[in-house]
């Protein structure tokens, strides 16, 4: 009896070609997350070591990298390269980064867990304001709300639509406003500048003070509460 | 002197309103020849890049959700209306129970069913109890609800009487404040107004580049949407988490006027006619759970529902050589029709 089952053998081929691969995976991605953290020495001036960014109240606010998605991150280092996404503290940088390392470096800080920053805003009013563009948008002006595309409690949607709840205040403040004067237009088909430039500077300061409040993960949104 | 005093002052008072974001909103419920500069202006940012309403027709922008409270309403009857609003924005809350697939009512119904040319829902409430084709009876308003449940939501209304459907009611009917009931006059940006026709028959081809160019980025390249964990962020465009072959919008031109006036989101009226048809050609050539009226046959369901129905959609045609909706497939849910759909008849007989 030396029949073989042929969709048996192939499905256990498969099955150790899927293991492998989902093996060898892990063990590049730790060996990319390695060399990355080595590169990101460079960073953690401003975006610190934690990854958590800084807000710098009248300066450069510095965003959170930490949790982010990598894709994303990857996006936004070919952006400053190639210049869609204007930036002079960015550039150098940049422009210091291959491919790869780029993708090693976005890699490392994705796999940081995301700390909450420690905005504290005492304007009520405005909180409430920030809170109702994020979830609900204003469609009397046409302001489709963050979470539309950020998805729920604003912490992102795959590769395109990256996390803002948690992030620097300063530094969504900052985006919305290269948005509005065109110096940052890596946004895909204009989807962010449409909206930014519905925005005025009230609606901009509200829902950046809010979203920098909010939990920047699902893990740390019981702490937060 | 007095006047330029008056004046300054007022235009200091609009600026800082203006600068603390309080956009002035106001509810507009009157004919196209009577709107004021300011109520155009107001149009304009609610509906951008949309037509202008004409002299004769009847223009009613509801109030929103925060004006509500404001309102000398009955705190109860606030609360019905708050429930019917919460549930027409996160529809999915009835997921498993009355919904079916990704949808809210807010996907299609853009700004919380308030804006023209959206699918705005207060007309409903005025032009209802009336005679609809689709189901060859007179309709209630909450049989028209049910419709959306049973067909965009591919899901199993909720009972008629419900709480749930009394909030829905009272959500749209509170959204038609003011308005004159049988109102017979041309509505300003009601449903989904037809495009005139392309200048080349929509095309599903041009239309899948047109799609992967335009709306791929939140639908994805096979029209799955996106979800974050349980959440929906962009609903699907076809398949078992979409609308079904019932639904309205599952109709060529239903469906090219939305995109057109309504999508990209954020980006109202950006992609020209011909891009609005064939994409609308494309997303409805692709397959989705069965039309709820299916008799078990395709050739049958079309002979009863194409006058009325399907000669606008790709039901029962060739896509890439294969009959759409020639299955049995239903979706998510466990039945074909909701039993609570029934036909109606005051003749007598």
């Amino acid at each position: 009896m030396s029949y073989r089952n042929p969709l048996k053998q192939f499905l256990l081929a498969a099955g150790a070609l899927f293991l492998t691969t989902q093996l060898s995976l892990a063990d590049t991605n730790s060996e990319a997350i390695e060399r990355g953290k080595a590169l990101a020495a460079m960073c953690n001036a401003c975006h610190q070591a934690n990854g958590g960014g800084m807000n710098i109240p009248g300066g450069e606010s510095w965003p959170r990298l930490a949790g982010l998605n990598a894709d994303y991150m990857v996006e936004q280092l070919k952006a400053f390269k190639t210049g869609t996404r204007k930036n002079p503290s960015m550039a150098p940088f940049a422009n210091m980064l291959n491919d790869t390392q780029m993708q090693d470096t976005s890699l490392y800080f994705a796999s940081l867990p995301a700390p909450a920053t420690n905005h504290q805003e005492a304007n009520k009013d405005l909180l409430a304001h920030g809170k109702q563009l994020a979830e609900q948008g204003d469609w009397n002006r046409y302001i489709v709300s963050c979470s539309s595309c950020h998805g729920a409690d604003n912490l992102g949607t795959g590769a395109s639509f990256p996390a803002i709840a948690g992030q620097q205040a300063g530094y969504i403040e900052q985006q919305l406003k290269a948005w509005q004067n065109d110096t940052r237009q890596n946004d895909p088909q204009q989807l962010m500048a449409s909206i930014a430039k519905r925005l005025n500077d009230n609606d901009i300061k509200a829902v950046s003070a809010w979203l920098a409040t909010q939990a920047p993960s699902r893990q740390t949104q019981g702490d937060k509460q | 002197m007095k006047t330029l005093t008056k004046t300054l002052f007022s235009l200091v008072v609009s600026g800082s309103l203006l600068l603390a974001g309080a956009t002035a909103h106001a509810q507009i419920t009157k004919y196209g020849k009577d709107l004021s500069d300011a109520e155009r202006e107001q149009i304009k940012l609610l509906a951008p890049n949309a037509p202008s309403p004409k002299d004769n027709e009847f223009v009613h922008i509801p109030p929103s959700i925060d004006e509500l409270d404001a309102t000398k309403l009955h705190p109860k009857m606030k609360e019905a209306i708050r429930r019917g609003h919460d549930l027409f924005v996160d529809t999915q809350q009835l997921y498993g129970k009355n919904v079916y697939n990704n949808m809210n009512c807010s996907s299609c119904h853009m700004g919380e069913g308030r804006l023209p040319f959206a699918g705005p829902i207060w007309p409903a409430a005025v032009v209802l109890p009336s005679f609809r084709p689709k189901n060859d009876h007179v309709n209630s308003l909450e049989e028209r609800i049910a419709g959306c449940f049973t067909y965009s939501m591919n899901g199993m209304p909720p009972a008629y009487g419900s709480d749930d459907m009394l909030a829905l009611s009272a959500y749209i009917q509170w959204l038609a404040t003011g308005v004159p009931m049988y109102l017979k006059d041309k509505m300003y940006g009601r449903g989904y107004p037809r495009l005139a026709d392309a200048a080349k028959k929509p095309d599903a081809n041009r239309g899948e580049v047109a799609y992967q160019e335009n709306c791929s980025i939140c639908h994805d390249d096979n029209g799955a949407g996106a979800k974050e964990g349980d959440h929906v962020v962009f609903p699907a465009l076809w398949g078992d988490d979409s609308y079904n072959w019932g639904a309205g919008i599952s109709r060529v031109y239903t469906l090219a006027s939305f995109i057109k006036y309504n999508m990209p989101l954020g980006k109202p009226s950006s992609l020209n006619d011909q891009q609005a048809w064939d994409i609308a050609q494309y997303i409805n050539s692709q397959e989705r759970p069965q039309d709820p009226r299916y008799t078990g046959a395709i050739k049958q369901t079309l002979k009863l529902y194409s006058d009325t129905f399907h000669k606008h959609s790709m039901y029962g045609q060739k896509y890439k050589g294969k009959v759409l909706g020639d299955h049995s497939n239903v979706g998510h849910k466990d039945f074909l029709k909701p039993d609570i759909l029934r036909p109606r008849d005051f003749s007598g007989k």
